[in-house]
């Protein structure tokens, strides 16, 4: 067993099943998302990424591509969302749901990710 | 993808991530911790806010308690934030400045630009390894003739003086290793426009594996490389190596060739010559008994290629081991009784070939002093001791280096003129002297320009065309395409026909398609030849004395007129 490989398992796993939990319920009710899921979220897909960084393999490529992607996807979620609070006006539930379904899309990003770590283990150990 | 940017990203993940934390438990406190708002009711900093706190804090821009004025267990968290962030920020940007200052990163980025520089290269160019005396002369030489070089030297202080040197083109330079192949690959071996390669280090060995790499890469390339022992001589034969030049053998050999036969060194000095130099005077050293001081790597060869023609030599050496055990005199060559113990006296020439610059032009001083009519012949090792050397005025001063980079130019710029001297290197001397007489004949003062010219589609379109339905002479190349009846200031010397060399040939000479004409004479007889080479109605008329016209409708005209 290798501490590296564990703290790299935790975080890439980390960041799909919180962007998992701020994504499931009700698609335009806001009571069902927390924003402090979606903060943790992105916290922890940031982490994800630069553990991802200076690997020059084909699949390190495909890691951080998808890590990127999450990033991004859960980002603007957020200037949104932040957006809908500060500036505009308030909470609706169309914002609530640009919001989830961004978050949605980095949920697929962060699947593609896990995968490609299960792909990757499963030829390790043959 | 740019490995320097990887190599940067794997260095800052761990600065990355103690920033991200840093700023995530900022954040995270600032939402957490109750604050009041203006009137004293209870009020949430959100994450946006916190977010914007922490930014302007944390890079201590510092606006201040926005939008509220904080609690007191607000502060209490903001003073460990401040601590907790500017650290994890000074922290990533010493990270930064230590990545950008790594030799490792550096040396990544200089790789990255040269491979850069070089890919962009459109012209030939020759690469240069080794940047000491001889290579920067060498790359200096290729300069003035506008050839592009490109430098690999393994100190990185020369490499320095490569940028900084006082060149018309650019020359893109590497710090590296030349023994790896993998360095002479990135600057450029395997480039479509790469012509030659030099090896021109201090170190034998390194000269070989150059030269090894070279003709297992890019078996075409031509490799000239300096060697100074006999033993790498043979190993770099074996590789096939074109050219291996010893510079101070080299020079016991023209010094030889000097006494035996002057013709032929003033023709080999003349046609090697860098462009725009003055015409030297002929030498004739004289023959009898020389003295010789410093019997190392030059003087030995000195001494052989002087007792070879008939001279009897006296060596001095200042190594008194030397000295002992081949029967030497010992001393510096500065002191007034060795030279006389010597037989100064009696001596016709005075031979300072010590490796210090000093000690050679004092040995010229006391020689002249002694004997004001001694041929006096001087080894300058430095090249920035030039005008010394100068100033002393011995009657031959001898530079290894530039001998080094006479023959590589003479080889690399224009293969033909190095088969032709070998192959006229057993001509008598009188046959040397009427070539003399011919070439200066076209010449003023100046040294005369040789070149080559391949009878191709390429080169010569003109008379390919004009070979495929007639016979054509060496006399069109001879005449000046303004005026047939007058001559260009040119000689032709050789045609290289196949593996056959034809020597001065006459004007009579069939060209044929294929052929490489060599030349030497005035650039001017030079520029004139490519009008006859290059364009089908100034050939016409240099051949037949009819001056045709060019256009579609003034021919058919003309065709009409003659019909």
């Amino acid at each position: 067993m290798n501490l590296e490989k564990v703290v790299f398992g935790f975080f890439i796993v980390m960041a799909m099943t919180l962007n998992f939990g701020y994504f499931i319920g009700d698609l335009t009710d806001v009571t069902q998302h927390n924003v402090y899921e979606l903060y943790a979220a992105i916290v922890v897909n940031l982490i994800a990424t630069v553990l991802k960084f200076g690997d020059r393999t084909q699949v390190g490529a495909l890691h951080l591509a998808t890590s990127l992607v999450a990033d991004l996807q859960l980002i603007v979620g957020a200037i949104v969302l932040a957006y809908a609070v500060h500036v505009g006006v308030g909470i609706t539930p169309s914002t609530v749901a640009s919001v989830v379904s961004l978050s949605g899309g980095a949920l697929l990003a962060n699947v593609v990710s896990v995968v490609l770590l299960i792909i990757e283990t499963s030829q390790l150990r043959r | 993808m740019n490995s320097a940017l990887f190599l940067a990203l794997r260095r800052m993940r761990a600065p990355l991530i103690v920033l991200i934390v840093a700023y995530a438990v900022s954040i995270l406190g600032m939402v957490l911790i109750p604050g009041v708002d203006g009137q004293g009711m209870p009020w949430r900093v959100s994450f946006f806010h916190a977010f914007y706190f922490v930014s302007y804090t944390a890079t201590t821009i510092g606006f201040g308690e926005i939008p509220y004025a904080f609690t007191d267990a607000q502060r209490m968290w903001v003073t460990a934030t401040i601590y907790i962030t500017v650290v994890a920020w000074f922290y990533a940007l010493g990270k930064i400045l230590q990545i950008m200052q790594d030799p490792a990163f550096q040396h990544v980025l200089a790789a990255g630009r040269l491979r850069r520089a070089v890919k962009g290269l459109r012209e030939p160019f020759f690469l240069v390894c080794g940047y000491g005396e001889t290579g920067s002369e060498l790359v200096e030489a290729f300069d003035h003739r506008g050839v592009r070089a490109v430098v690999i030297d393994m100190n990185a202080a020369r490499v320095g003086e490569a940028d900084l040197a006082d060149l018309l083109l650019d020359v893109p330079a590497l710090v590296g290793d030349v023994r790896a192949p993998d360095t002479l690959v990135l600057a450029g071996l395997q480039h479509r426009r790469c012509v030659g390669l030099v090896a021109l280090t201090n170190d034998d060995q390194a000269n070989l594996a150059v030269a090894a790499t070279a003709r297992l890469l890019r078996p075409d390339l031509p490799v000239v490389c300096r060697c100074e022992s006999e033993h790498t001589a043979k190993s770099m034969a074996a590789f096939g190596v074109h050219q291996v030049i010893d510079p101070f053998a080299l020079f016991g050999v023209h010094l030889a060739t000097a006494l035996r036969k002057p013709g032929h060194f003033l023709l080999r000095e003349w046609l090697t010559a860098a462009p725009d130099e003055l015409l030297r005077e002929p030498l004739f050293p004289p023959t009898g008994r020389w003295v010789l001081c410093g019997f190392g790597r030059f003087g030995t060869r000195m001494a052989k290629g002087l007792e070879l023609v008939g001279n009897t030599v006296t060596v001095i050496d200042s190594d008194p081991a030397v000295a002992a055990a081949r029967g030497l005199l010992c001393g510096q060559g500065t002191e007034r009784e060795i030279l006389e113990q010597a037989g100064i006296r009696d001596a016709v020439g005075l031979i300072a070939g010590t490796a210090d610059d000093v000690t050679n032009l004092s040995i010229v001083q006391i020689g002249r002093q002694i004997r004001p009519d001694l041929f006096l012949v001087a080894r300058q090792n430095q090249r920035r001791n030039g005008m010394l050397f100068e100033a002393a005025g011995p009657t031959v001063t001898v530079q290894p280096s530039m001998v080094v980079v006479h023959e590589c130019l003479a080889y690399l710029m224009s293969p033909l003129l190095g088969r032709f001297l070998a192959s006229v290197a057993d001509q008598p001397n009188e046959w040397a002297n009427e070539l003399i007489a011919r070439i200066a004949a076209v010449m003023e003062e100046r040294v005369p320009e040789s070149w080559a010219i391949r009878l191709d589609a390429h080169e010569a379109p003109a008379i390919v065309e004009a070979l495929a339905s007639r016979t054509l002479t060496l006399a069109v190349l001879l005449a000046d395409p303004q005026r047939r009846s007058e001559d260009l200031p040119v000689v032709p010397l050789a045609i290289e026909r196949g593996d056959g060399l034809i020597v001065l040939p006459g004007p009579d000479a069939a060209l044929e398609r294929g052929d490489r004409l060599l030349f030497c004479g005035r650039g001017r007889g030079r520029r004139k030849q490519f009008l006859t080479i290059a364009d089908a109605n100034v050939l016409r008329y240099v051949a037949t004395g009819q001056d045709v016209p060019g256009g579609w409708i003034w021919s058919r005209f003309a065709r009409s007129g003659e019909a």
